[in-house]
């Protein structure tokens, strides 16, 4: 198996007021190169966690990450995190907040005009092209996602993490961005694992599924692979049975054998996660 | 409350459409005399008691005799100013006058030292607190970045700042006069000894406000964004410039704001304390001399003070505005 990307059972403890909480334990994934993963689970099972670690935000306290044969413990631009809350800085433009990841990753090896075609050519792949020099509070939350995604692009990462892209986003723009991403992806054969609480988006984009199971000590529960054919429209696929089948298989996972822990631990999630915890609790219960 | 407000949007509504003004013009048209009608009151109040009390130097002024008094200082100023071209033109002809005698003769040239007028005091006490503020502007804004970013620092400077943050700067002003005339011994000074005093007492209490606030500021810079510049991997003065900086600017103005107005009331006390010249002596010395006009004069002095404080805030906030990139937010 070509072994791009190396999750080794990975393990992570917090210190809380009320001793250590074990959120992860022996996480293991390995991931192809151009492959889509989604990461799907109960909110506060982890998923995120797993995602900073893979990111660096986080430092597992055992096992590692491997990315290319090389240990990771440290955040880079080679595994660019799009955030739920896209993150873009609201001081500057659309153009400027491109051109700062573009600056940062390719000092020294593109051109001052390379550099400004690069932007360009990143915001058309998220037909943003019509917008480059508004701020972001002038635009709307499905066009600022899409400059994050465009920022996270540029970048030219080995792999791109996806925290929840589309949760705060209403179900057409979500239909929408879902979309271009399947083309970028089609297009430049990006390796992604994204996080998401939403069974169909994760079927409808995903090479592979990886459910986990509820924390503390959260888990991979059930791998499904996701065979369907490529490209993947939404409105056939939504009569496909096999599509129906994968669906079906993911959702008794989630409802069936592992049924939502409501609360408990919550209060003891870090920093790090306390803004995406919130609103993966808010989409849960309105899914419900 | 409510009720209120809806009362008086139909006030308002009912007048535009009367009067055929649009409805901000009759909104501030209302703010407007309502802000008169305030300012009447209080002159009336004022005159009525202050003809009731009565001073060993005289009635208390009330706003007709500091309205005189206005116009004597208007009239102070102006003698003085005569009284200075005079002195110049003078000299001036005495040193002609040298010269054509004699051709090599050594002339001089005075500076006039007459009397500091009212408007000359005004702009010492401004140069004071600008000099100051800006001095601890260049200390406080730094020093907050590097605590607000590193919780080493912080923890290790916030006992220093918690302990001389209460104290008083004036009881920093004797010790502030006798290290300044130890260690500033120049025989040409740039800068008077009493304008060092002032200037330095103003910046120990411009200090901490701004220290306080631009640490919480950067302190509270959204993770998500901290996240972005990790991922980028920016190095930390970019980091600083691109995200903590503009992230910090509202919190920054906000201590900004504090420092200038205490270091404007500090100074006025430090003035009056230590003699230095600004404001603060001009009270002083009217209280001092004890004429009938000199309540009357403090009494200009105290609104002059007001007013200049309300326009350094005024100011403040509008370079803030300049600054802020978030040109929407309402500034108070």
């Amino acid at each position: 198996m070509n072994r791009f990307l190396d999750i080794s059972s990975v393990g992570i403890e917090f210190n809380t007021d009320s001793g250590t909480f074990r959120a992860l334990d022996k996480v293991n994934l390995s991931i192809k190169q151009g492959e889509f993963v989604s990461l799907i689970g109960h909110s506060g099972c982890g998923k995120s966690t797993v995602l900073n670690i893979v990111a660096g935000l986080l430092e597992a306290t055992e096992g590692g990450v491997i990315l290319e044969g090389k240990e990771v413990n440290t955040p880079g631009p080679d595994r660019a995190v799009v955030f739920q809350n896209h993150a873009l800085l609201p001081w500057m433009t659309v153009y400027q907040n491109v051109e700062l990841a573009v600056k940062q990753v390719f000092k020294g090896q593109k051109s001052k005009s390379e550099i400004h075609d690069w932007i360009a050519h990143n915001l058309e792949l998220v037909h943003m092209s019509h917008a480059i020099h508004k701020m972001p509070h002038e635009i709307s939350g499905g066009m600022k996602q899409r400059v994050g995604i465009a920022r996270c692009l540029a970048m030219q990462p080995k792999v791109l993490l996806m925290d929840e892209p589309f949760g705060a986003l209403d179900a057409l723009t979500r239909a929408h961005l879902q979309d271009s991403l399947m083309e970028i992806q089609n297009d430049l054969g990006n390796t992604v694992i994204m996080i998401t609480h939403d069974v169909d988006e994760a079927v409808l984009l995903s090479d592979r599924i990886v459910m986990m199971t509820n924390g503390p000590a959260a888990s991979i529960g059930e791998i499904l692979d996701v065979d369907l054919p490529r490209p993947r429209d939404r409105l056939a696929l939504s009569e496909s049975p096999e599509f129906n089948q994968i669906r079906n298989r993911a959702l008794r996972f989630l409802y069936e054998k592992q049924k939502f822990p409501g609360g408990g631990s919550r209060a003891k999630k870090p920093r790090l996660e306390a803004v995406d915890g919130a609103s993966e609790s808010k989409s849960a219960s309105a899914a419900a | 409350m409510a009720n209120a407000s809806v009362i008086q949007g139909n006030f308002i509504k009912m007048v535009s459409h009367k009067s055929g003004l649009s409805p901000t013009m009759v909104n501030s048209l209302r703010t407007g005399i309502l802000s008169l009608i305030g300012i009447l009151t209080f002159l009336l109040v004022w005159q009525s008691t202050a003809n009731n009390i009565d001073t060993s130097l005289g009635q208390f002024p009330g706003p007709v005799q500091v309205y005189e008094q206005i116009g004597n200082l208007v009239s102070d100023y102006q003698r003085e100013q005569e009284r200075e071209a005079a002195f110049y033109e003078r000299q001036e002809e005495r040193n002609a006058r040298r010269l054509a005698e004699d051709p090599d003769a050594e002339i001089r040239f005075r500076e006039y030292t007459g009397q500091p007028t009212f408007p000359a005091q005004i702009i010492t006490s401004l140069k004071t607190v600008a000099a100051g503020f800006l001095l601890a502007t260049v200390i406080a804004i730094p020093l907050g970045i590097a605590c607000g970013l590193s919780e080493t620092l912080y923890s290790a400077i916030n006992p220093v700042i918690q302990l001389f943050k209460p104290v008083s700067p004036l009881a920093w002003l004797p010790l502030v006069t006798m290290v300044v005339s130890a260690v500033y011994v120049s025989d040409d000074p740039m800068f008077a000894k009493s304008f060092l005093n002032s200037a330095f007492t103003v910046a120990l209490c411009c200090l901490w406000p701004t220290v306080i606030n631009t640490t919480v500021g950067v302190g509270s810079v959204n993770s998500d964004l901290i996240n972005v510049s990790r991922v980028l991997q920016l190095p930390t003065l970019k980091h600083v410039q691109k995200i903590v900086i503009p992230s910090a600017i509202p919190f920054i103005f906000t201590g900004l704001r504090l420092s200038l107005a205490t270091g404007w009331m500090v100074l006025i006390a430090a003035e009056m304390l230590a003699q230095n010249p600004g404001l603060g002596k001009f009270i002083w010395d009217e209280f001092q001399n004890g004429s009938s006009d000199s309540l009357g004069r403090i009494m200009v002095a105290v609104l002059t003070i007001g007013f200049i404080g309300f326009i350094l805030d005024r100011l403040m906030l509008f370079a803030q505005h300049r600054v802020s990139w978030d040109k929407s937010s309402v500034l108070k």
